[in-house]
């Protein structure tokens, strides 16, 4: 049996490493489509204060990059090194989008960057706005296909599996490229990252606004980020998780976790905007509670129930024992393929083999398992609420202070001087700079932990999906990759922080304050 | 659609050629960074060798991202046992492949010596490293690894990090790095004038004899040292579904020329390594640098080739369970899954190739010390 302490260290290591990855997307992935508004302006209008606000952001966009690239690669390699069992068991569908990520939009984002920063002279102006244009779909189909991955791993369709090969296969690639689960995911995600970037120009823009310095430059920027950034706040608010809510098991899952709803209660069933969950008691110890308004939001009826905690462990404990004969039956079959009676068990039993995997943690033959293992297993069906209850929480209550911030911002911009008159929004802006990212972080927290005990939801045990590694080599590399990236990141915020003070002047055309121009002698 | 035994081949094929085009292109920026702090001593001339591959070098790099992905999804078993079986050997891979993102973007924002020569460093270990890792890792290969499964398929490895490093594995990894360096150096020599380039010249004619020899001395080494390769002797079926569990393998000594007894022509393949490489050498000499760098282009081509071919149809041979060595008929993915990723591969990799070749096409010429000054504030 594998031990717990190499799960343990497993997971910590790639969270860690996933979402310090993620410090970086977001960023990237919003401030893409701002530099191709701002080139786009500057290509219609021909003024050049446009072309520098591209170049100037594009530098600081540059500077974030490089560490999205550098972690990016650690993720790519990371199923193989510490998860060897889940690359094997589904690399059939799992490695297909992000071979294709890779052929369709990583190569066409990474080619095009290059022009971006180096070709401005070599271009015309069209053909560098087409290049800023072809970055910005590379880095969103990266996304999507990202997404279309991860969204599998919440909601495993198009695929079964095979004793034969003890793995799961692709029979549906169309399923697996239109799972809702995955739609819904990207547009939600893509849009926080447009938040993101929308925040950053926000801020930067407000504190050279509030210094009284490239008050023109600044301005422009600000107008681009507010508008951009309320379309995009709306859309993360709107679009966004909701329509996931209603697909998958795992949704369900997350969703009685996330509400702390213990009982299933008579449709449309009541919201607790707030609640203090107890994992004992299996329920609430107080609580703020709305009658009707979960029911409407999550299933859009009066009349759907929304499955509590204690009803889908309830059916998980039935899914378990008949997950053990599929287990029992798999492993007669790996004797011997061709014995008939353990094959017709396994066909009947096959859709809940991953819940009987789930015993393997407690004991190595699942027949052994005793009443104690499987309370234990059912109970850890549902991951524990309270972190999941207030994780999402924090991530609403931002989107919504942000959803605020970028209405007055937008509104602001509305008079030819709204912003510079308010400073009080600008310093609002400022200090609201680190709320996308901790929404962001506490979003994948959510959907990441949330989907536990599973890799794959009800497909493949977490503790079953890990590399046959030893605990010395873990700590090893857990220390380096925390080592290493403390470093980058140091010297990452050192960077942003020295170019976004000195502003547009870093870009030495000789057109604003702190201008790095050096005049040979 | 084609069938199941093609698709098999098909991939080992392009897998070879996705691992030839990451040689080729990403080994280039690889074997510039190496060459960087020796081809170059001023800030203005490491800046010039720098920007010969500053726009070039992310998109080159995805060569390595997008075969990590390949093998992920056409060969899940491979990916899965190698990557996680060579932990340390990948962690010192991605952790060296760290610096070179930074180091290009970073190193000249900053105008001070100790900077920027850190970052020069930093860009030689991400040049450096890698290939003589994959070098070693291919040493390995041809010897076999030690790793066996369970029933269910789960891999154990039971080899070292230390253990890889052994004469023959080494053996391997000079030659891996002093061709990436012959890459990068007759890719240099095209880009750069003047003293930067007579060095490179220098150094690039240096890497092509320790290739060549290394080449040379590590298939004598095969054929005379007493390395024994593997043969599967049991009937192969290559159409059924991928089980590692149902062959019989052994170890001969002729095991790895067999395929070059069935098939005579594959001799071109290392051929072309020798005669690519000295080609290479002889053309960068002549100052003939653009068909230097597709002769050494092409002995890339013969080097990995002449592995892969002595090799065929095994991927990873296991030394201590034989048996379960990974071969091409039985690691890889389904059907479907195998024919889905060629349909992708043939769409999308000409539009790489062609929106790679107008980037080139755009940055053409040579850098000079001149474009630097005049881009101080744009360039890296």
């Amino acid at each position: 049996m594998v031990s717990e302490q190499l799960v343990d260290l497993s997971r910590l290591q790639f969270a860690a490493t996933a979402m310090y990855h993620f410090l970086f997307v977001p960023l990237t992935l919003g401030m893409v489509w701002l530099l191709v508004i701002m080139e786009s302006v500057y290509v219609m209008t021909g003024n050049v204060i446009w072309k520098d606000m591209t170049r100037f952001w594009g530098k600081l966009f540059g500077i974030n990059f490089a560490l999205g690239v550098t972690t990016g690669i650690t993720l790519e390699f990371q199923f193989g090194t510490n998860w060897a069992y889940y690359s094997h068991y589904v690399g059939d569908i799992f490695g297909a989008p992000l071979a294709i990520e890779g052929l369709m939009a990583f190569f066409l984002e990474s080619t095009m960057i290059g022009l971006f920063f180096f070709g401005w002279d070599r271009l015309s102006k069209p053909q560098h706005l087409l290049v800023t244009m072809l970055m910005a779909v590379g880095t969103n189909l990266s996304a999507l296909w990202i997404l279309i991955a991860n969204g599998w791993m919440q909601n495993p369709v198009g695929a079964e599996f095979s004793y034969h090969t003890m793995r799961m296969e692709m029979v549906d690639f169309w399923a697996v490229l239109f799972n809702p689960d995955a739609q819904a995911k990207f547009v939600h995600t893509v849009s926080a990252g447009y938040v993101t970037g929308a925040m950053f120009v926000l801020s930067v823009s407000s504190w050279y606004l509030l210094k009284g310095r490239n008050t023109e430059f600044a301005k422009r920027s600000f107008r681009v980020a507010s508008a951009f950034g309320l379309a995009s706040v709306l859309s993360v608010i709107v679009l966004g998780d909701e329509s996931g809510y209603v697909v998958g098991e795992a949704q369900q899952t997350k969703m009685a976790a996330i509400e702390a709803m213990w009982e299933t209660e008579p449709a449309p069933a009541g919201f607790n905007v707030i609640a203090w969950p107890n994992e004992e008691k299996q329920a609430n110890d107080w609580s703020v509670h709305i009658p009707w308004v979960m029911g409407i939001i999550g299933t859009r009826s009066l009349d759907k129930e929304i499955p509590g905690i204690k009803e889908i462990k309830a059916k998980n404990r039935e899914r378990i024992f008949s997950g053990m004969q599929a287990v029992v039956a798999l492993e007669a079959l790996r004797k011997n393929r061709q014995d008939a009676a353990a094959l017709e068990v396994f066909e009947r039993h096959k859709a809940d083999l991953g819940f009987g995997l789930l015993l393997k943690k407690y004991v190595t033959d699942v027949r052994q398992a005793t009443p104690a293992m499987i309370q234990t297993a059912v109970d850890s069906t549902v991951p524990r609420v309270a972190p999941m209850f207030w994780a999402f929480r924090l991530m609403v209550g931002l989107g919504f202070a942000m959803l605020v911030l970028f209405g007055l911002a937008f509104w602001s911009t509305l008079k030819t001087n709204g912003m510079t008159q308010r400073p009080w929004l600008l310093k609002w802006a400022l200090w609201m700079l680190p709320a996308p990212w901790i929404a962001c972080e506490v979003g994948w927290f959510v959907a990441e932990y949330g989907r536990q005990p599973w890799t794959i939801y009800g497909v493949l045990p977490t503790h079953l999906s890990v590399s046959t590694l030893s605990v010395e080599s873990l700590y090893g590399s857990l220390a380096g990759f925390i080592g290493f990236y403390t470093v980058l990141l140091v010297v990452e915020m050192y960077l942003m922080v020295k170019f976004a003070r000195q502003g547009p002047g870093s870009l030495g055309t000789g057109r604003y304050d702190n201008d790095a121009h050096h005049h040979p002698a | 659609m084609f069938d199941y035994e093609t698709l098999k081949i098909v991939w080992w094929l392009l897998v070879g050629v996705l691992l030839v085009g990451f040689a080729i292109m990403d080994g280039h920026d690889m074997g510039v960074g190496t060459l960087l702090p020796f081809v170059a001593r001023s800030d203005i001339e490491r800046r010039v060798v720098i920007n010969t591959v500053g726009p070039h070098w992310d998109g080159n790099q995805v060569w390595f991202i997008t075969g990590g992905g390949a093998i992920f999804a056409a060969w899940p078993l491979v990916y899965a046992t190698a990557f996680s079986g060579f932990y340390w050997a990948m962690l010192a891979v991605l952790w060296a492949l760290f610096f070179r993102p930074v180091g290009f973007d970073y190193r000249s924002k900053i105008d001070n010596p100790t900077w920027r020569n850190t970052w020069d460093w930093g860009l030689f270990i991400g040049g450096f490293v890698p290939p003589v890792i994959f070098g070693v890792a291919f040493g390995n290969l041809l010897q076999g690894v030690p790793f066996h499964f369970d029933d269910n398929l789960v891999s154990y490895y039971t080899g070292s990090f230390w253990a890889l490093l052994n004469p023959f594995g080494l053996l391997a990894g000079v030659v891996s790095s002093a061709m990436i360096t012959l890459q990068g150096g007759t890719y240099l020599a095209h880009r750069t004038e003047g003293t930067i380039q007579a060095r490179t010249v220098r150094a690039t004619v240096g890497a092509a004899v320790v290739m060549v020899a290394g080449f040379v001395a590590a298939g004598l080494w095969l054929k005379w040292g007493g390395m024994e390769g593997f043969q599967i002797t049991s009937v192969v079926n290559p159409a059924a579904l991928p089980d590692p569990l149902t062959k019989i393998v052994v170890r001969s000594a002729d095991a790895w020329w067999l395929n070059y007894q069935r098939a005579p022509a594959l001799w071109l393949l290392p051929l072309l390594g020798v005669a690519g490489a000295l080609a290479a050498a002889a053309l960068v000499v002549a100052r003939r640098t653009l068909c230097a760098f597709v002769a050494s282009s092409l002995a890339v081509v013969g080097v990995i080739g002449t592995a892969g071919a002595a090799m065929f149809p095994f991927v990873m041979p296991s030394s201590s369970m034989p048996n379960a060595s990974l071969t091409v008929w039985d690691s890889v993915s389904s059907h479907i899954t195998l024919g889905l990723m060629l349909g992708a591969t043939v769409i999308f990799m000409p539009l790489i190739i062609f929106y790679t070749s107008w980037a080139y096409r755009v940055m053409r010429g040579k850098v000079t010390e001149a474009y630097i000054r005049e881009n101080d504030h744009a360039a890296y």
